[in-house]
């Protein structure tokens, strides 16, 4: 099995397919990044649909559809969120501060 | 069963590390994180390396598994406190995996290390060295294990749970979001099969919601429970975490966890395989 469902690393660059949408960014809080965080992608109802954790420097990445999302970051100083509209493909840059 | 039997706190975990006769075990499918800390006195099982087979896809078998055991110094007797990452995924696959080799003593850490994290609790990075075993393990308990000729057989008969996120069941993404989409075979799910995604069982921590939430959640997307069940996902482990909700908790009597799961239906010749949302308009 090659292909297990774990999270690939966080934060590597990455070759963007052509038809491939993908949202992706660091979760930060006032002191800098944070790494460690559970980054939980919902969909426009709010429907849980991934969940990866952050590098060291926080990077994430999600691999979605087109549509409106919500990024969720739970970890122990705090939660927070952020919206992305992903219109098309390609990379879809988002920040989410935690407090 | 009550739900004592199976699910273990963080908090009684932490009270227990020490306990002759528990032994707590991570597994993930990505070691680098017990490696990076774990809790303190654990084991870690690699999903993969340990528990597949190296060459067939299958598990490693009877004597595979009671060497494995045997090394890690996991005995007959012990309790065994399964916890890891991606919610508790893998841990939920090898309490099958365990059940399945019967043994009985096992149960699962409520939300797994993202709890224990989010806690705050203590992760160290010692190294755990039991003394080894010699465990014997028990035939494969298939009543727990579905093959892919029940699963086409039980189209219309059985309920078919899938565990995977709506865009996989519709057909519109071929593994979760957080992976690349690289995969050959056939998108879709199996004729008949209900969508309940393994994530509305799990509270945002990564605890299982109570017996009566889940009791609704799979009563409403048409779970009959008069009905034998087989849950499956892509590869199999995600569909182990709602095995652990039916069958442990709900305590429905006859539920399979399919292990082949979308990896092997979407990639069978001549099956029958069902796009969008499934529901009849």
């Amino acid at each position: 099995m090659s292909n297990g469902c774990g999270a690939p690393e966080q934060g590597v660059e990455v070759q963007v397919g052509a038809n491939e949408v993908v949202l992706t960014g660091k979760v930060r809080s006032e002191g800098g990044p944070v790494g460690g965080a559970f980054v939980r992608l919902l969909d426009a109802s709010g429907e849980f649909t991934a969940e990866v954790v952050s590098s060291a420097e926080g990077d994430f990445r999600f691999y979605a559809a087109p549509g409106t999302w919500t990024i969720r970051a739970l970890h122990r100083s705090g939660n927070g969120q952020a919206s992305v509209n992903a219109e098309g493909p390609g990379v879809h840059p988002v920040e989410v501060a935690v407090a | 069963m009550s739900r004592e039997d199976v699910l273990v706190s963080a908090a009684w975990s932490e009270e227990n590390l020490n306990t002759p006769g528990v032994v707590f075990v991570e597994v993930d499918e990505d070691i680098s994180a017990y490696d990076g800390g774990h809790i303190p006195g654990a084991v870690k099982i690699d999903w993969k390396n340990e528990l597949q087979d190296p060459v067939r896809r299958d598990f490693v078998d009877r004597e595979g598994f009671e060497k494995l055991l045997s090394a890690k110094g996991i005995s007959n007797d012990d309790t065994v406190i399964l916890y890891g990452g991606n919610n508790n995924w893998f841990a939920a696959y090898a309490y099958w995996y365990f059940k399945l080799y019967g043994h009985d003593a096992v149960k699962l850490l409520d939300g797994g290390r993202k709890k224990w994290e989010l806690d705050g609790r203590p992760l160290d990075k010692e190294p755990v060295v039991r003394e080894t075993t010699a465990y014997t393990a028990q035939e494969q308990n298939l009543a727990l294990r579905a093959f892919r000729d029940e699963v086409v057989d039980a189209i219309g008969q059985k309920n078919l749970v899938d565990v995977r996120s709506p865009d996989e069941f519709s057909g519109k993404l071929l593994a979760p979001a957080h992976l690349p989409q690289e995969q050959a075979q056939r998108a879709g799910h199996i004729p008949s099969a209900i969508n309940v995604p393994w994530s509305k069982a799990a509270n945002e921590d990564g605890t299982f919601k109570s017996n009566e939430e889940l009791a609704e959640i799979y009563g409403e997307a048409g779970f009959d429970g008069s009905r034998k069940t087989i849950a499956y996902c892509r590869i199999g482990e995600r569909s182990s975490h709602t095995w652990f909700a039916l069958h442990e908790l709900l305590g429905h009597e006859d539920v399979k966890n399919y292990d082949g799961s979308w990896t092997e239906y979407g990639s069978l010749v001549g099956v029958p395989v069902e796009l969008g949302s499934g529901k009849e308009a």
